[in-house]
């Protein structure tokens, strides 16, 4: 990475008044990092708060089911709030707190970056406020009361599609206002630099655990990593354990909703062009004249036009191989978890699971397939249920 | 000399400040906002930014935000706000037109094509919102080879090194955003601020003019007390919500612009 771009992605694009607050961030990160006592305290945390580290569990029925590859599920679903978001959120607000900041921000889709957040905010007794779409508020209202429980302000926003895109326009537009004793946690690899490398970083603790968890427990690297992705946080964690281990694959699966070829999905990569929103250069999903289209997705967490601009150019050098599983493959895929292994996958991972299920065909017995489970799926008991309701078959 | 310089020049033989004033194009159609620009430079306005609506334009209030749904919604493109921008130039030869674009719209254009574009039609320069200094290499470039002016932003949270180094690079004018925040109306404004203007004015080789927040004839005269122009985006916009034909909304418009250009007018 060159300053800050990923190839041609990334850079600064946001108005001249964040810029002092972005440099800031970048010194105070880069000294944060080099920081033995900084490092300590986040490694105690992630350990006796979070409960990590997470476990890699040989999910024994569904290799079975599928017949090809060991399948093995990274459960970031047991992290403490239920998803790999809290690895970020608890990592920036020691920024913030380093920072002097008293109060933070946040957007959030699903409300798992939300809820973390609000965690987080909680612990280092800061003020929190979430922004969150209006459509995201509604059909994720048991995050919204986890949120409000752990003393956060959630601000719905009806702009545009009320969903994460608007979110996260209505948080930058408070952070330009506050910038001086506001602290905006990104909760993905996307936003101005330095954000997409804040959170690659804090988020790869999952792909040093995973590659490590995979020798101890087979003697090998894995054939195949595989996440979902929405900004692309999660999987730019565990990609970040395997992006110099030439023979791992790396599987991005992105929200193909009702199908590409319909228009109704969120697949930046395979069904966008590169543009320029949120402060960087990425693959963006745009009219012909530069506008942002409004996506579907049945996980809110996923339901965004953009992606984390590593992601771009990891897609564009080859390196990682970006595909999509459509809302019914995804809920396909929650049922078979859920039934099989009595884990009820968040519905963003889910996509991830449905890719996995048809990667580990191809393998041979002794292959191995690493799932990113990036978070449970208890807030999606009414998604799945309107979502079946909608279309029951027969 | 440029017409930005003949303006600027003009107005300190007139004794006043300029007067900018943006537009959101597009809003709430393409005619009623040509009609809109049109009676705006009758009124009184010196320079021209031509606001191109973007969906998601973080640097806008709320004013700005609903006028570029709505204009994006009656179908507003950068090549209808081209050609519009052509025909006001063929009338007004002297007024200044500035293209004021988040990045996305221009990048989709082609940046080069653009900038040839804006060149033949004889627009004055680029506001790029999105573009600080550090991306802006390429902007300046392509803005260098066809004689447009790249007008920098410059922020109070911008420190005095910053500022120096981006005036380094100004051309035709520097915009000087007056208040932390967004675009859209504000009762007051920073204390601080004239002395930040005088600041600028004194290390700058290009005038400066200052926007965001200024809606009233009173807030005009005491910022052009320290700045070379005003801008007033969100406050000429606003009665184009209101109810009435276009004729009486663009009439409110047309008498705010004229009581600004007084107070821009008595500041000196």
């Amino acid at each position: 990475m060159m300053n800050g771009h990923y190839g041609i992605y990334g850079g600064q694009f946001v108005s001249e008044t964040l810029m002092e607050t972005l440099h800031e961030l970048e010194r105070e990160y880069e000294k944060a990092k080099r920081d033995p006592a900084f490092q300590e305290e986040l490694a105690g945390l992630l350990r006796d708060y979070v409960g990590r580290e997470s476990p890699l569990y040989f999910a024994r029925r569904l290799t079975e089911y599928c017949g090809g590859a060991r399948i093995y599920l990274k459960r970031e679903d047991l992290n403490h709030t239920g998803a790999h978001k809290v690895n970020n959120t608890i990592g920036q607000a020691l920024l913030a707190r380093r920072m002097g900041k008293k109060r933070i921000i946040a957007e959030t889709g699903a409300g798992m970056h939300g809820v973390a957040s609000a965690t987080a905010a909680a612990l280092f007794g800061m003020e929190c406020e979430v922004f969150m779409g209006a459509l995201d508020v509604k059909r994720q209202a048991p995050n919204v009361e986890r949120m409000e429980v752990l003393g956060a302000k959630v601000r719905a926003i009806t702009d545009g599609s009320a969903t994460l895109k608007d979110a996260m326009n209505e948080a930058i537009r408070e952070w330009t206002a506050r910038c001086e004793d506001t602290f905006y946690i990104i909760g993905t690899v996307a936003g101005p630099h330095p954000y997409p490398e804040i959170v690659r970083d804090f988020q790869s603790v999952i792909g040093r655990e995973a590659r490590r968890q995979c020798l101890d427990k087979t003697g090998r690297l894995p054939d195949e990593v595989i996440a979902c992705v929405g900004g692309g946080s999660n999987a730019m964690g565990i990609f970040a354990g395997f992006l110099h281990d030439a023979s791992v694959a790396l599987t991005g699966v992105e929200a193909g909703g009702c199908g590409v070829e319909t228009g109704k999905h969120a697949a930046s990569i395979c069904g966008g062009r590169p543009g320029i929103l949120h402060g960087c250069r990425t693959y963006l999903l745009q009219d012909a004249d530069g506008q942002i289209l409004e996506t579907h997705s049945v996980s809110a967490g996923l339901d965004y036009p953009g992606v984390g601009p590593e992601h771009s150019f990891l897609a564009d050098s080859g390196r990682a191989r970006y595909v999509t599983i459509n809302d019914d493959e995804a809920v396909e895929a929650f049922d078979l978890l859920s039934r099989l292994e009595g884990i009820i996958p968040a519905l963003e991972s889910s996509h991830a699971v449905a890719q996995g299920i048809r990667d580990a065909r191809r393998y041979p017995h002794d292959g191995i397939v690493i799932i990113n489970l990036s978070g449970r799926g208890d807030k999606d008991m009414e998604s799945v249920r309107h979502y079946k309701k909608l279309h029951r078959k027969g | 000399m440029d017409r930005l310089q003949n303006i600027f020049q003009r107005c300190g033989k007139e004794k006043r400040r300029a007067l900018v004033i943006f537009n959101s194009c597009g809003f709430p159609d393409m005619e009623s906002s040509e009609t809109l620009i049109r009676k705006s430079i009758e009124s009184g306005a010196d320079i021209i930014e031509l606001g191109v609506p973007f969906s998601d334009p973080i640097a806008d209030g709320a004013t700005i935000q609903k006028a570029s749904q709505t204009a994006l919604a009656n179908g507003v493109t950068l090549p209808k706000i081209l050609d519009m921008a052509e025909r006001i130039r063929k009338d007004h030869p002297e007024t200044g037109l500035i293209l004021f674009s988040y990045s996305n719209v221009m990048l989709n254009y082609g940046m080069e094509a653009l900038c040839a574009k804006l060149e033949s039609i004889g627009v004055d320069g680029i506001l790029a919102v999105d573009v600080p200094f550090e991306e802006s290499a390429e902007l300046r470039k392509l803005c260098a080879e066809h004689g447009l002016h790249p007008i920098p932003l410059i922020a109070p949270t911008t420190s005095h090194a910053r500022a120096e180094r981006i005036l380094r690079h100004a051309g035709g004018f520097v915009y000087y955003v007056t208040v932390r925040g967004v675009t859209g109306e504000r009762t007051e404004l920073p204390p601080e601020l004239a002395e930040r203007l005088e600041e600028l004015r004194a290390m700058s080789p290009v005038p400066v003019v200052a926007g965001f927040g200024i809606a009233s004839e009173a807030t005009a005269r005491a910022v052009a007390e320290h700045a070379d122009g005003v801008v007033v985006g969100s406050a000429a916009i606003r009665p184009m919500f209101g109810d009435g034909t276009l004729e009486e909304r663009t009439g409110k418009v047309a008498s705010l612009i004229r009581s600004l250009r007084r107070g821009v007018s008595d500041a000196l």
